[in-house]
């Protein structure tokens, strides 16, 4: 990640139901937010499979379940657990009730 | 830069190259092993290429291996490169990007090229093989485009899957070819007669003796012209008249080739340090377009490799190749043809009916049997094909016929080959089920990999597997394979401890692992566990149980209101066609559940539709409840002999709203011509003279079964009562994911009928689902009172949004 990396506020704590995610627009990039148990994560909205919305995905430990053929995608870093692609991941952090995203500077596949 | 590794390279990542680098390294654990694959992707299972070209399912899914498995096991993979040179000397070679990697071994794994004939026109646009998986996306797409005609040269194995696969999009396909019969290498003339009538049955076309001569232009292939000066109009060629070993890199070293590079027994090739395995080979003067054989050479190869580099001199002669027996399936859905080696001999057995399409023949020189070819009914194959490959002697090969088509896979030796494209035998099934502790079809499957080629030995794996785990029911298998826990125990559990939500389930019966696969299949068993007086968690949920719509191939979802019995009026219409305006609907659609269907709506618009349509939910997204699908009966119908709209709507609403292991939809038929389909339902009804018949395990899908009769009663109010009991039976007794068809069939037709017809047993499962229907209300109440405020919300962009930060954020608490 390069210094350009820039963090947006992007929804408070209670805008998402506990082991869910929502889309949302930072900087004109679509988003996947997910608040699963291990903390906060953000990936690239669209699966790179057929643009699936990974934000309607089954949430577990650490990974997403793309709603439309089940691929899988590591929340953390957006490595793909099954085959194909891997989607961008950006950080995501709690301060206080506020949720906080860093964006990835560029497109990157985690390949 | 030259790598150090000084292992064994392998040149060519297709089936054989996977081969070669899985039978080594279960042989020798340390040797470095580095695989380089010209194509652009890890090497996939070519085989299932005519399958995908079918379904158009993602060529993605064709992986031979996990990215995992090259890493856990120390084979260095690179993907989509080329060795351009080889310096054995040395023993160094060059990749394409001018990398270089050392070896001491080297296997030649290149594979083939399709065989292009070099007539006119062969490189027009429109002319394509069908090797690879960019083939096969051109080939599908052409087809599905609106083509008029498309052919294919030659009537091999190939070419009729290739053809298969473009009729199956709709497109009039020919096939033409240069003989005067089909598979003219596997089939004798009895039986091609019989395959060209099936094959028209599929909308194939055949030609025959027609010789290409030219393709014709100018701009894109329009069509072919052969040698007797006819012609055929075609926008679409696909040639698959052969294959051309991919020889040229090992000729470039001087290794010794014909068609193929010449190995000997060892699987050595003329340098004694470089190997070649697969459609590259030539052994015997054979070169195998098969995946068999490959699995063989790959063992011997590994046998030779490890022997050599241990110092050995030399490989031990039980270590080596000796040919294989060619054997083929013809991988086309509707018909069933199975051949193994020769297609005569000095004495031949043939049953031929040609009424019904069957040809089954079994082929005997010097009194042993050397080839089979069965056509129509192949029953018995795996039997006569190991005894083609073991060479049995025979005494009377139409007893011998016979024999085999009342032998199952059960009565094989356990030397027979089940799984041709793996390699695998039947030992090798029974010992991943008694020394390896594998407990259902599926783990043997993961384990020995048989079954994960082409798919048409899976039948057999299973029957072997459930004779060899004690005949037990095939695959209950565990409701989550974290936990190695089965529904059973898991719904003692929640009833022990009085469970109420997945997050308890998981809390007290966890590994403290949650892989999520499991999530939907425990909430469906919580909720009927504690007869929908369970905590509901969302999260469990798939997204179309979350938003009670089905979600589309493009992320909008679909809107299907409820229509008891396929029954509605023109109010309800009037609403309907209003909302499908207002709202901008993209398609309205007759489903094939008798009820309208609103597609293309986006997840925010659902919950004012739902408002303005004012009907209740259809479920159609959900394992529930589904349609009940009626026929006018007695109401309107001259034939009609119960109202079977009566009764469809009454089931409808008595079970309406009730979630089940996997979806369950019904009919109702006022009499036997049975025009609600009734008898291929989940739970079916029909009206007959002096009463109802009662049926459950009906099946219309992608499996096709009649329904069972449970039993035929006299008024419709104990119709009601019998398939209701089925029913809760069925909520309460099948795994997730189980439809009614495969549920039966495991439990036992005697044993569901005791329960379910029995006094006492039937009212008590009416009683359990009457208590647990109170509990429902319809989803679609949600549109006024969701359970989170973004339930069917995206989130909106920042309205002011925060001063932007430039670089990571000041560490904040979780
Ligand atoms: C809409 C509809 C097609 C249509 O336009 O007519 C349809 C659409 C879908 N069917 Fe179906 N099926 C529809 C009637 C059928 C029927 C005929 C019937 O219900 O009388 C069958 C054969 C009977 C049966 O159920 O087996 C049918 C057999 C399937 C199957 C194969 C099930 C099987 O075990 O063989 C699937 C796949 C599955 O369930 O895994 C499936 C799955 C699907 C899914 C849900 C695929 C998916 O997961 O997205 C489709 C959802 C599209 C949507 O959002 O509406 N659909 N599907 C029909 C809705 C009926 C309704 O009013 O609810
Ligand atoms: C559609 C289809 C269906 C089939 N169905 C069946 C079936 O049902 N049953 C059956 O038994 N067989 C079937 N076959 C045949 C079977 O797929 C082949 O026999 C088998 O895949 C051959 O494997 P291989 O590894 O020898 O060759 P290939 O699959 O050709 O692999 C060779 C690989 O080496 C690479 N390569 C070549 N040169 C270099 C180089 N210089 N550097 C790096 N890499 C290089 C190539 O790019 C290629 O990836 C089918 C084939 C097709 C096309
Ligand atoms: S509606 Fe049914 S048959 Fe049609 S594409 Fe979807 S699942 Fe297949
Ligand atoms: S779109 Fe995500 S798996 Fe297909």
């Amino acid at each position: 990640m390069s210094a350009a990396a820039t963090t947006h506020y992007a929804c408070s704590v209670d805008d998402i139901p506990r082991g869910e995610g929502r889309t949302i627009t930072l900087d004109g990039r679509r988003i996947a937010l997910f608040r699963a148990a291990g903390g906060w994560y953000a990936l690239d909205a669209a699966c790179p499979h057929r643009g699936g919305p990974l934000a309607d995905g089954i949430v577990c430990d650490r990974a997403v379940i793309c709603p439309l053929h089940d691929r899988r995608f590591d929340l953390a870093t957006g490595a793909p657990l099954t085959t194909g692609d891997g989607v961008a991941a950006h950080a995501g952090e709690v301060r206080g009730q506020r949720i906080f995203v860093t964006l990835a500077a560029a497109e990157r596949r985690a390949a | 830069m030259v790598s150090m590794s000084s292992g064994v390279v392998v040149v060519g990542g297709g089936i054989a190259g996977q081969a070669v680098c899985e039978a080594l390294r279960e042989r020798a654990p340390d040797v470095p092993i580095t695989l380089v694959c010209g194509e652009s992707s890890a090497p996939y299972d070519r085989v299932r290429l005519s399958e995908i070209l079918v379904s158009g399912e993602d060529s993605q899914t064709l992986g031979l291996r996990p990215a995992e498995w090259y890493t856990d096991n120390g084979v260095e993979l690179l993907v989509g490169r080329i060795v351009t040179w080889i310096d054995t000397d040395r023993g160094v070679l060059g990749l394409d990007d001018s990398d270089e990697l050392g070896f001491e071994r080297l296997v030649i794994a290149t594979g083939s090229q399709p065989l292009m004939p070099p007539i006119p026109g062969i490189t027009l646009e429109g002319v394509h093989p069908f090797r690879d998986p960019a083939d096969c996306e051109t080939i599908r797409s052409a087809a599905t485009s609106g083509i008029e005609r498309a052919a294919v040269i030659g009537g091999g194995l190939l070419g009729l899957e290739a053809a298969r696969g473009i009729a199956a999009q709709g497109c009039a396909v020919t096939v033409v070819h240069l003989l005067d019969r089909l598979m003219e290498r596997q089939l004798d003339a009895g039986a091609s007669s019989l395959l060209a009538p099936a094959l028209a049955g599929l909308d194939i076309d055949v030609e025959f003796e027609r010789n290409t001569q030219q393709i014709i232009g100018p701009d894109r292939a329009h069509g072919l012209r052969f040698t007797d000066g006819s012609e055929l109009l075609a926008d679409l060629v696909v040639v698959s008249i052969g294959i051309r070993p991919e020889t040229e890199l090992a000729r470039s070293i001087g290794l010794v080739c014909d068609r193929g590079v010449i190995v000997d027994d060892a699987m050595r090739t003329s340098l004694p340090r470089v190997l070649a395995v697969g459609e590259c080979a030539q052994h015997r003067g054979i070169v195998y377009g098969l995946v068999a054989p490959i699995h063989d050479q790959a063992r011997v190869a590994a046998k030779t490799l490890t022997s050599d580099v241990a110092g050995g001199a030399g490989a031990d002669a039980s270590a080596l190749y000796l040919g294989s027996v060619p054997s083929a399936k013809l991988k086309v859905a509707g018909i069933d043809l199975v051949c193994a080696g020769e297609s005569g001999g000095d004495l031949e057995a043939v049953v031929s009916d040609a009424a019904t399409g069957v040809y089954r023949k079994l082929s005997v020189r010097d009194g042993r049997v050397i080839g089979t070819v069965l056509l129509g009914d192949t029953r018995g194959s795996e039997a006569l094909v190991a005894a083609v490959r073991a060479g049995e002697p025979v005494d009377d090969p139409l007893q011998a016929l016979a024999d085999a088509s009342l032998a199952g896979p059960a009565d094989l030796p356990d030397t027979a080959q089940i799984c041709d494209c793996n390699g695998v035998c039947k030992g090798a099934l029974i010992e991943a089920v008694t020394a390896g502790g594998c407990a259902t079809p599926r783990e043997v499957m993961a384990v020995t990999r048989a079954g994960t080629g082409c798919g048409s030995c899976r039948p057999a794996v299973k029957e072997i597997v459930a004779a060899a785990t004690g005949g037990l029911s095939d695959e209950p298998a565990y409701l989550c394979p974290c936990r190695k826990q089965t529904r059973e125990q898991l719904a003692q559990q929640i009833r022990d401890d009085d469970l109420r939500s997945v997050s308890d389930v998981a809390a007290t019966c966890g590994t403290g692992r949650e892989c999520g696969t499991c999530k939907p299949a425990l909430a469906y068993l919580v909720s009927e566990v504690c007869a929908n007086l369970h905590r509901e968690e969302r999260d469990a949920r798939f997204i179309n149980d979350r938003v009670h719509a089905n979600i589309q191939h493009d992320g909008t979802f679909s809107v299907v209101p409820r229509m008891y019995g396929g029954v509605t009026t023109p109010a309800e219409l009037r609403r309907i066609a209003d909302v499908a305006e207002k709202y901008e609907v993209p398609m309205v659609k007759v489903t094939g559940g008798q009820r309208l269907d609103l597609l293309g709506v986006s997840k925010q618009d659902l919950p004012a539709i739902w408002r303005d349509l004012g009907m209740p939910s259809g479920h159609a997204y959900a394992k529930a409840v589904r349609t009940v699908k009626t026929c006018v009966g007695t109401r309107f119908c001259r034939f009609g002999l119960g109202d079977s709209v009566g009764l469809g709507i009454e089931m409808e609403k008595l079970w309406e709203g009730l979630h089940t292991p996997h979806k369950v939809k019904s009919g109702v038929s006022g009499c036997p011509r049975n025009c609600a389909e009734a008898t291929v339902k989940d739970i079916g009804c029909v009206a007959v003279e002096g009463g109802w018949q009662v049926r459950a395990g009906g099946a219309a899908g992608g499996n096709v079964r009649e329904a069972d009769i449970l039993t035929t009663v006299t008024t419709r109010a104990e119709a009601l009562r019998v398939a209701t009991a089925f029913l809760q039976f069925y909520r309460e007794n099948a795994d997730y994911k189980e439809r009614t068809y495969d549920f039966i069939p495991r439990v036992g037709l005697e044993k569901v009928r005791e329960v379910v017809l029995g006094e006492q047993s039937g009212a008590a499962l009416r009683e359990r689902l009457r208590i647990a229907k109170v509990a429902t209300q319809d989803p679609w109440l949600e549109r006024d009172d969701p359970y989170h405020r973004h339930q069917f919300d995206d989130l909106a962009a920042p309205e002011a949004p925060e001063p932007a930060l430039v670089g990571p954020p000041a560490g904040g608490e979780l």
